[in-house]
């Protein structure tokens, strides 16, 4: 194994500015750890090494005339399936996108591409981001690289398993319920969802467009901030990005790395903890309180009443928004088109039904006939409008709470990560995943995930979440960074460490 | 307490254009029920005089000067079509034998 793998993204790039290493060098060595150990992990649908090796060389070349673009200039960066790539396959896990390649960049792609970074491959995921452990992809599951019989959690587990067996130094997510940050829990690794606007969703395909946000999955906290200032700020083509520059999240992550964190009200969210969360989850996450007492922060309980009414809510408006958004996949202008059998002449509306049967997997069905009902006349006022008020309810919860504290603190995930196919056909018992992450989309809150160490029960990892208002992305960073510092310096390292993981990648 | 019967959930499907066979019929019906009892309580939480969100983040109309810009072509554009004819998407038919 290349040890240039286990460095983080930002060592990499100092590495490069300091003419130690090249980005062929390093692209490279991700794809000879892909082609190692993706055959059992499965993070990546598509891998791209003539496009990552011709960036590389590109980002080489550049780099000797003093062309740098970006702070991560020939750093390789993989990215979630969601996400259109002109001139590479994008599926969003599903059948019915098999084989398509878009004639267009996301713009979160098109700016990697713009500040240097080669481009590894395309993230698996549960089929259009519709899921907890990537078990609904219809290309198979990701496994968890800490023990392949787990998931890697979802939708994002590929970015997240990509991440945390050594097989990309970055990684691109989306977040509508917790799909960046729950995978970072259960994989050992850091994952942000920033304020929703804060990184165009142009080119992202939508499941719930009011809650759909990409983000940055990476190893360390400083990486994340690096990855969000490329990916983020205004997007004339997304109308609902935010017009205004990006907070300054590295400058955080810096000041962060000190680990002081003097004058910083934390708040312990009431209803986000206790009851329903695993021993060693709930263990971690106060050791890890008691760590960012002991950096001077000040500790405040603080209660959110209506969010124990998130997952209702939330599981009304997503169907909601996702029904109506896949009704494009009409087998008309790209995808999937699959005739009915049986029928001579079939009509359009015919082509469309057998194809959407064939082409969608049984979670996204779930979705749509859920989302169908909830917007259904009759039905539409208790349960879709009443799911509306009650998003306004989790706000002004959040409003509350960030007038008594700065951030917001609790366990990513309930549990650790659990066992593949465990929760497969029980969808309620899948969606209890995604409790304490739910909140932060519904209201459009910024949220980080960064690991707070292993289970004692289990030794698999747990996630610490940090919540911040709307457009104060920086201070997830100053936290994350504070509290990886201070648990790295307990550990003696950091926590991933690629002996530690399941033997069949520990090599 | 709300629950989907099968007859509900064939008929939502057709709203949704997918031909659901009887077995996913049988499959998917409870499951759904369930999902919607686990939702159902949504309807005591909020009084009257709350408003609705929709978007997290006020959001207000965004427009752009009225001029050109790159654009796709056409070969783009049908790139990924299942089938095209004269540089047009090709769809099967789309009116049924009454109309």
């Amino acid at each position: 194994m290349n040890t240039l793998i286990t460095r983080s993204a930002s060592d990499l790039a100092t590495a490069l500015g300091a003419g130690e290493t090249t980005s062929v060098e390093i692209t490279q060595a991700f794809l000879d750890r892909i082609a190692a150990v993706d055959a059992d992990v499965h993070a990546f649908l598509h891998v791209d090494a003539e496009g990552a090796l011709a960036a590389a060389r590109d980002s080489d070349e550049r780099r000797a005339t003093g062309d740098i673009r970006s702070r991560l200039d020939g750093v390789p960066v993989a990215v979630k399936d969601v996400l259109a790539t002109e001139g590479l396959p994008t599926t969003c896990g599903s059948k019915i996108l098999e084989g398509w390649i878009p004639p267009y960049d996301a713009t979160v792609v098109r700016r990697l591409r713009q500040a240097g970074l080669p481009i590894l491959g395309k993230t698996n995921m549960d089929e259009f981001a519709m899921g907890s452990s990537t078990e609904h992809s219809a290309y198979g599951p990701t496994r968890n690289p800490w023990d392949l019989d787990r998931i890697p959690g979802g939708s994002g587990g590929g970015s997240a398993a990509a991440v945390a067996a050594f097989m990309a130094p970055l990684a691109i997510g989306t977040d509508t319920g917790g799909s960046i940050r729950q995978p970072g829990a259960v994989t050992g690794t850091v994952g942000v969802k920033p304020t929703y606007g804060g990184i165009s969703r142009y080119g992202l395909v939508a499941m719930a467009n009011s809650l759909d946000q990409a983000g940055p999955v990476t190893r360390t906290v400083l990486d994340a901030a690096l990855l969000h200032e490329i990916v983020g700020g205004h997007d004339p083509l997304d109308s609902t990005s935010i017009d205004q520059p990006v907070p300054l999240v590295a400058e955080s992550a810096y000041s962060g790395v000190t680990g002081d964190l003097a004058g910083l009200r934390v708040g312990v969210v009431a209803e986000l903890g206790g009851e329903g969360y695993q021993a060693g989850v709930q263990q971690r996450f106060d050791e890890a309180v008691e760590l960012l007492v002991k950096a001077g922060a000040e500790i405040v309980q603080v209660s959110c009443p209506n969010f124990v009414h998130a997952l209702a809510a939330y599981y009304l408006i997503m169907p909601s928004e996702a029904s109506s958004n896949l009704a494009r996949f009409d087998a008309m202008r790209y995808g999937l088109r699959v005739l009915p059998e049986g029928v001579e002449a079939p009509s359009a509306e015919e082509v469309m039904r057998a194809t959407r049967d064939a082409g969608f997997g049984d979670e996204v069905k779930r979705r749509i006939i859920l989302g169908t009902y909830a917007l259904s006349s009759g039905y539409y006022d208790a349960y879709y409008g009443q799911a509306q008020k009650v998003r306004t309810l989790i706000s002004r919860d959040f409003e509350r709470a960030f007038e008594q504290a700065d951030v917001l603190v609790s366990p990513t995930a309930p549990t650790t990560a659990f066992r593949l196919g465990e929760k497969l056909d029980d969808p309620l018992a899948m969606y209890l995943n995604d409790i304490a992450t739910i909140p932060a989309n519904l209201a459009g809150v910024p949220g980080l995930s960064v690991p707070a160490g292993l289970a004692p029960e289990d030794d698999l990892p747990v996630g610490f979440q940090v919540l911040a208002p709307a457009l104060a992305d920086d201070r997830l960073y100053r936290v994350g960074a504070a509290l990886e510092t201070l648990l790295e310096q307990q550990w003696g390292g950091p926590l991933l460490d690629p002996d530690k993981l399941d033997k069949a990648v520990a090599r | 307490m709300p629950e989907i019967t099968r007859d509900e959930v064939r008929h939502l499907a057709d709203l949704a254009r997918i031909d659901l066979d009887d077995a996913e019929l049988d499959h998917l019906a409870p499951q759904l029920s369930v999902i919607l009892e686990s939702v159902a309580s949504i309807n005591e939480v909020a009084a009257e005089d709350i408003p609705p969100t929709s978007h997290p983040i006020p959001v207000t109309n965004v427009f752009r000067e009225d001029v050109e810009v790159p654009c796709l072509t056409p070969e783009q554009a049908l790139s990924g079509a299942p089938a095209v004819e004269d540089q047009r998407f090709a769809v099967p038919r789309i009116l049924g034998d009454e109309q």
